[in-house]
């Protein structure tokens, strides 16, 4: 392996190339355009073998062509992220009913109106409920060895289904940092061909998706629950086993440091782990009992994991990148029905960093405190605002 | 003790602010640091102000927060100076090299008469250096000569190496002539601190 200083881009691109995708199909959007830049770069210099680069004329289209090649028995990928994620999302809800491994990065960037190009969860929290694998990863070396990890599991015979792994816009996109680049051996004997049980071809046709009545559409439904399930345990597996191929170890669904006798943990995902991460360590040091926990894998949720580590904790601190409109934070909406039951911690959610507000260490500290010293109330709350007037007209 | 260096560049679109912190992220790494260089543009437009960020250190880095309190800052250019606080949050014996027409005190007096006396400014007329090297003022890489020749965190030749690599895929001879423009600009700058 060798470590070089590269963009965020390029560290995925690169990645994916090394998984030997048969068909590569995007419509360009900020930040995720210089990913695919990328790949059509190696593709032009005929660095991808066997592969086709596609340009659609939208987000849809090329959602589109991905569930047309996917079901042929094609290694696809894709990149979105914001209005184009949504602009796919028809699609995407279809790719994964008809149970197809399409694997995608989503440069995670906030919804219009009004329009931003700056990174929050917001885009990728819309797709929660269409039976996607999402894994949010914390910098560029997670993201790179990602990617074949990601075809590995939404390959796997007891998964197949898309999987899209979420990296933050900008912050790590739009970043150089060194990454322990992977070489193509290892990723070939980490990851198989893709060969599916189940293929379109001329010679045995057959129909994906098609039209299913009351009496068996709910069947499909409870196989899609079961699949994404029984992802849970593959991927612990797939990720097992990517630690001990490359030393790197990045935690099962979720990752947890000084969580053993913590009294308060503090929840993140994405870019923003790594300083909050930093500001634990710094409150142990002045004797304060707080630990972190990482969700890695927000679909499927790490229910039994989130369960574990928690059943002693008093407090919990989530950080929120998107917001439930009308409700509150959709990481702790979904934590508290985890542990419902199984822990009587008051949980305190902080929106912070949307359309890409700075999520300073001081923020993050002061959010901890203010829960751990009772100065806010449970519940939900936006940190790092202004003050402003309200117009209702 | 952890090194943490760390430094915001101030310029605007079409300067190549995000490129002058990414080059220097490249040479910081050969140099042996472990780097960190990332972007906050506004509109993305030519002609807007830009901020870029770059962090060094002995250890990998994880803040990918913004930098409040950069221990330098490096103006790519002079008209950004006054409607954008380049100086804002300067750490004490920081330093502000700036691509400026006038002399340093000039424009301490100027724009910088309350900063605490600690820290150094130090000035450069990049935009003439880069007119009559390219012929365009993008003063990106004379910037990034001048912010190595005053600082002496990365060597010159490691930063020749990196910026002929990084422009060689645009042709050779504007990968020599950034080349010729990083050597200047960090010579001329050597001369001041």
């Amino acid at each position: 392996m060798v470590r070089k200083v590269v963009r965020g881009f390029y560290a995925v691109a690169y990645a994916v190339k090394l998984c030997r995708p048969s068909v590569i199909c995007a419509y360009p959007i900020t930040p995720q355009t210089e990913i695919v830049e990328n790949l059509a770069a190696m593709y032009a210099n005929g660095e991808l073998e066997n592969c086709q680069y596609i340009t659609a004329e939208s987000e849809f289209g090329a959602a589109s062509i991905l569930v047309g090649a996917s079901a042929t028995g094609a290694r696809t990928f894709t990149a979105t992220c914001s209005q184009g994620l949504i602009l796919m999302s028809e699609v995407l809800w279809n790719a994964a009913g008809m149970r197809l491994p399409i694997v995608m990065v989503i440069a995670n960037r906030s919804l219009s109106a009004p329009l931003s190009i700056w990174n929050d969860h917001q885009d990728s929290m819309a797709m929660r409920d269409a039976c996607i694998i999402q894994v949010y990863v914390e910098n560029n070396q997670e993201a790179h060895d990602m990617i074949p990890q990601a075809y590995k599991i939404a390959e796997n015979k007891e998964v197949m289904l898309p999987f899209m792994v979420c990296m933050d816009g900008y912050k790590l996109t739009h970043a150089y940092e060194p990454v322990d680049l992977l070489e193509q051996g290892m990723v070939d004997s980490f990851l198989p061909p893709y060969n599916p049980p189940i293929k379109l071809t001329t010679k045995d046709p057959l129909t994906f998706g098609c039209y299913a009545p009351p009496h068996c559409y709910m069947e499909f439904r409870v196989v899609m629950q079961r699949a994404m399930m029984r992802a849970k345990k593959v991927m612990e597996e797939v990720f097992k086993e990517w630690a001990e191929l490359t030393g790197r170890n990045w935690g099962g669904l979720i990752a947890t440091d000084y969580m053993d006798d913590a009294e308060t943990a503090v929840v993140a995902m994405g870019s923003v782990v790594g300083l909050v991460r930093e500001v634990v360590e710094e409150m142990r040091k002045d004797g304060k009992k707080v630990g972190l926990v990482k969700i890695r894998s927000f679909r499927p949720f790490p229910t039994e994991e989130l369960r574990k580590v928690m059943k002693d904790v008093e407090n919990i601190v989530v950080f929120e990148r998107a917001v439930s409109f009308g409700h509150e934070g959709p990481v702790a909406i979904d934590l508290k029905s985890a542990l419902f039951g199984h822990c009587n911690a008051k949980v305190y959610s902080f929106a912070v960093g949307l359309g890409g507000r700075d999520i300073p260490r001081d923020l993050i500290r002061k959010c901890i405190n203010n829960a751990i010293e009772g100065k806010v109330d449970e519940g939900f709350h936006f940190e790092g605002v202004k003050e402003f007037e309200e117009v209702i007209i | 003790m952890a090194i943490l260096i760390e430094v915001r560049f101030h310029g605007r679109g079409g300067q190549g602010v995000v490129t002058a912190a990414d080059i220097l992220a490249v040479a910081g790494f050969k140099e042996g640091y472990w780097t960190l260089s990332f972007p906050m543009f506004g509109a993305e437009k030519r002609g807007t102000p830009v901020v870029s960020y770059l962090r060094l250190s002995d250890r990998p880095i994880v803040e990918r927060d913004e930098i409040y309190n950069p221990n330098y800052v490096v103006v790519l250019d002079p008209t950004v100076i006054g409607p954008v606080r380049v100086e804002a949050g300067i750490k004490q014996n920081g330093m502000i090299i700036a691509n400026y027409p006038k002399p340093a005190e000039e424009l301490r007096k100027e724009h910088f008469s309350s900063l605490n006396g600690s820290i150094k400014v130090l000035t450069l007329n990049a935009t003439k250096m880069a007119m009559e090297i390219l012929g365009r003022p993008i003063t990106n890489t004379a910037m990034v000569g001048a912010f190595a020749g005053a600082t002496k965190l990365i060597k010159l030749s490691t930063l020749k190496e990196t910026v002929f690599e990084w422009f060689e895929k645009k042709g050779e001879e504007l990968a020599n002539k950034n080349v010729e423009l990083v050597e200047k600009a960090y010579k001329e700058m050597e001369g001041k601190v």
